[in-house]
């Protein structure tokens, strides 16, 4: 499952973050790496991107972006 | 003599250089400016537009020469501002040598983030000294930070500072000094031992993967030891204005309100300024006038020189404003959430969140828009918005609508209430936007197509904005403006000034009371204003142009305008009324002018402006880029001869070919 389908308001952990271009490279060098929680805060007025936070700040990322990220609840 | 240069140079080796690297938001321009006062001397790294600033910074009696390196997340190379940064810190930039230590700014409330960064610069070999900032934010957001245990594990300096009151900038002075003085490469204690390949090994999937790994994992241990009563930051304040802020219903409201009230402020509350200005220049120019003897002299300090400083200053006013709002805006965190709402919306029109402002700002005027454009991190989008900016039609071709539909179509009424002016009005403003979005899709999926841009951005807590900052940054813009753009912009108001006031040869032989007498009841003064403008050089480029021009509906007259409106837009309306013979005080409504434009003839005794002759020309104004200021701005942010010629070809081409197709269609309708 990826971040993109993790509800409003849940967290999860993250196990994989996939793909090798700079999309992923740039979500790793903010710190999503294997073994970090995230958590969904909530979707931007028209849908997308959403915000997300761990480590203790907040990220807003396009949905498409979420969907390289994958976790487990 | 020969003794003068030696200790020069003996200074000039002591002086040492010191880069300051931090995330954007981590409170680094504060502290910079806190430590450099008002010595600062801000310029573009060579080739690029990233921005370089430099400051004095006194440290137990030495001066030290403070790089304020670009707000950084990682030092990826993936932008041009990550690129320059790289290249300060292996000293391969021309013009900056390599730093003897670099103090990185660390967010106290952010750490883990944070420290990313300075793993990656450690790994450049250059001594690091950290500067904690926001710990009193840490202290009430219950994260109790403990620098020595941090100092310990990362065996770097780790000082607590607050950059506002002063707090700790002594003890970070020293611990600069003692790093630079013992040129002691920070011990790389994560993963590899090899870190001398990491430079350029970026491209191995792999290898990025592990090393990014390896730098967390020594920053998770760090934080382990250093911070110790974890909690994790609640952000209570910033996420009860974000349930406003960025509210599904209400985010969208507010944030238009915010773009409506700057958009309001360079449209119309910079006009008082504005005119004081150009009346201002208008006085000084009288005055020169007054003061010196008739002749080419004169007129070239008044008409040329002060018009040409006077037209760079007009803009200050739009670009000091626009810019207060903009450091507002990105320094409560704002803009982040504009950005963020906004995105999807932008993306459709191959556009990024961040171009709105901008773009809306470039319907008051280009030229402070296009210099708000380096909010935009990713080059691409930025370089798109610049290409597009120009078509959102500006308050300076607004003269030029009013003239025409002043003219022509100022009684006319639809369904008997709807006026045809203001519906006019509205197309070439709705036609600049339809073509701006055709370009930006085009772009983006010819030119300037790239792989994903990843979007991934931070959105940092709201805080207060730093009112010394954001005005500072107000004053560096506007005087990086005039130095960079003005002194084209004066340079081609110059020789625009020669071009219609050469030559002037046989000015005394010229028989205005003969002139006169042709044209009833106009001043001799106008007619000679008429005639030499006719005979200058831009009334014979005009006439040179007539046959390309003719396909439009355009005489040479018009086509004199056209060259006159390069200077500014607005000056179309001002040369139609020297030329015909109305003097050039009239402005766009003035009912001598609106008579003249109408009773105007070509040659053979046809009317020179017919409804669709107006029509025609509007929608070449809405789409030619005909501004200078505009063309100089866009070379100096873009840093390319390249992309501005692209830009003045592609919309001085639409425009002539939109032209060409309103004047050709309208007239086989029957206008």
């Amino acid at each position: 499952m990826n971040l993109s389908e993790i509800p409003i308001g849940s967290c999860a952990t993250v196990t994989k973050v996939s793909g090798d271009g700079p999309v992923s490279k740039r979500l790793m060098e903010m710190g999503v790496i294997p073994g970090v929680e995230v958590c969904v805060i909530k979707t931007a007025p028209l849908g997308d991107p959403i915000e997300i936070s761990l480590r203790g700040y907040h990220l807003a990322v396009r949905k498409n972006e979420a969907e390289a990220i994958e976790v487990t609840r | 003599m020969s003794e003068a240069p030696k200790p020069k140079s003996e200074e000039s080796q002591s002086r040492w250089v010191v880069a300051l690297a931090g995330n954007p938001n981590s409170g680094k321009t504060t502290l910079f400016n806190s430590l450099t006062g008002l010595r600062q001397k801000v310029a573009n790294y060579p080739g690029v537009t990233v921005e370089k600033k430099e400051g004095a910074w006194k440290v137990e009696g030495k001066d030290i020469s403070l790089i304020d390196l670009p707000g950084l997340s990682s030092l990826d190379a993936a932008s041009p501002d990550e690129k320059i940064a790289r290249d300060v810190l292996t000293g391969s930039v021309s013009g900056t040598s390599l730093p003897d230590c670099v103090v990185a700014v660390v967010d106290a409330t952010n750490l883990e983030r944070h420290l990313y960064l300075v793993t990656q610069v450690a790994e450049f070999g250059i001594p690091v000294v950290i500067a904690l900032t926001m710990t009193d934010l840490a202290d009430r957001e219950g994260i109790v930070l403990d620098a020595s245990a941090l100092s310990d594990s990362l065996k770097m300096p780790v000082i607590p500072i607050r950059a506002i009151s002063g707090e700790g900038l002594g003890e970070l002075g020293a611990a600069v000094a003692k790093a630079c003085e013992e040129k002691r490469s920070p011990q790389v204690l994560w993963g590899s031992d090899d870190t001398s390949g990491i430079h350029d090994t970026f491209s191995v999937a792999a290898d990025v993967r592990s090393q990014i790994f390896a730098r967390y994992k020594f920053i998770s241990d760090v934080f382990q030891r250093g911070v110790r009563g974890v909690k994790i930051p609640e952000r209570a304040t910033t996420a009860k204005l974000d349930a406003v802020l960025t509210h599904r219903f209400f985010g969208p409201i507010i944030l238009i309100a915010i773009l409506l009230l700057v958009f309001q402020s360079i449209f119309s509350w910079a006009n008082l300024p504005m005119d004081l200005l150009e009346k201002g220049f208008g006085a000084l120019a009288d005055l020169v006038r007054a003061r010196l003897p008739e002749g080419i002299f004169a007129d070239l300090i008044a008409d040329g020189i002060i018009a040409g400083v006077g037209g760079v200053m007009v803009f200050l006013p739009q670009i000091l404003l626009l810019f207060l709002f903009i450091s507002l805006l990105e320094d409560t965190g704002y803009m982040a959430r504009a950005a963020f709402m906004l995105d999807r919306l932008m993306t459709r029109f191959g556009l990024h969140g961040k171009a709105f402002l901008p773009l809306i700002s470039s319907f008051a005027c280009a030229i402070p828009g296009i210099l708000s454009t380096r909010t935009i991190e990713s080059s691409r989008d930025r370089l798109i918005t610049i290409m597009v900016a120009p078509l959102m039609s500006c308050s300076a071709r607004l003269p030029v609508y009013t003239l025409m539909i002043a003219t022509f179509f100022s009684g006319d009424k639809v369904f008997g209430f709807v006026s045809v002016g203001a519906l006019m009005m509205l197309a070439m403003y709705g036609l600049g936007i339809l073509v701006a979005i055709i370009a930006s899709l085009v772009l983006k999926k010819t030119a300037l197509r790239s792989a994903n841009v990843p979007f991934v951005m931070e959105l940092p807590p709201y805080r207060l904005p730093n009112i010394r900052g954001v005005f500072q940054q107000m004053l560096n813009r506007a005087s990086q403006f005039v130095q960079n753009a003005g002194t084209v912009i004066l340079a081609i108001s110059i020789v625009l000034w020669a071009l219609t006031y050469f030559p002037r040869h046989d000015e005394t032989h010229f028989d205005a009371a003969q002139h006169t007498v042709a044209i009833k009841g106009t001043a001799p003064d106008a007619a000679l204003e008429a005639h030499r403008l006719e005979d200058s050089y831009a009334g014979r480029i005009g006439r040179a142009v007539e046959p390309v021009l003719e396909p439009l509906g355009f005489d040479w007259k018009i086509g004199v305008g056209l060259i006159a409106s390069f200077a500014a837009r607005e000056v179309f309306v001002s040369t139609m009324s020297i030329i015909y013979n109305v003097g050039g005080d009239s402005d766009a409504e003035s009912p001598t002018l609106v008579e003249a434009v109408k009773a105007a003839k070509k040659p053979d005794g046809s009317p020179a402006w017919t409804p669709l002759t107006a029509v025609t020309l509007m929608v070449f104004f809405v789409l030619a880029m005909q501004c200078m200021s505009t063309i100089a701005v866009v070379y100096r942010e873009t840093a390319s001869l390249g992309w501005t010629v692209f830009l003045v070809v592609y919309m001085t081409g639409l425009a002539y070919g939109a032209a060409f197709a309103t004047f050709q269609i309208g007239r086989y309708m029957g206008y």
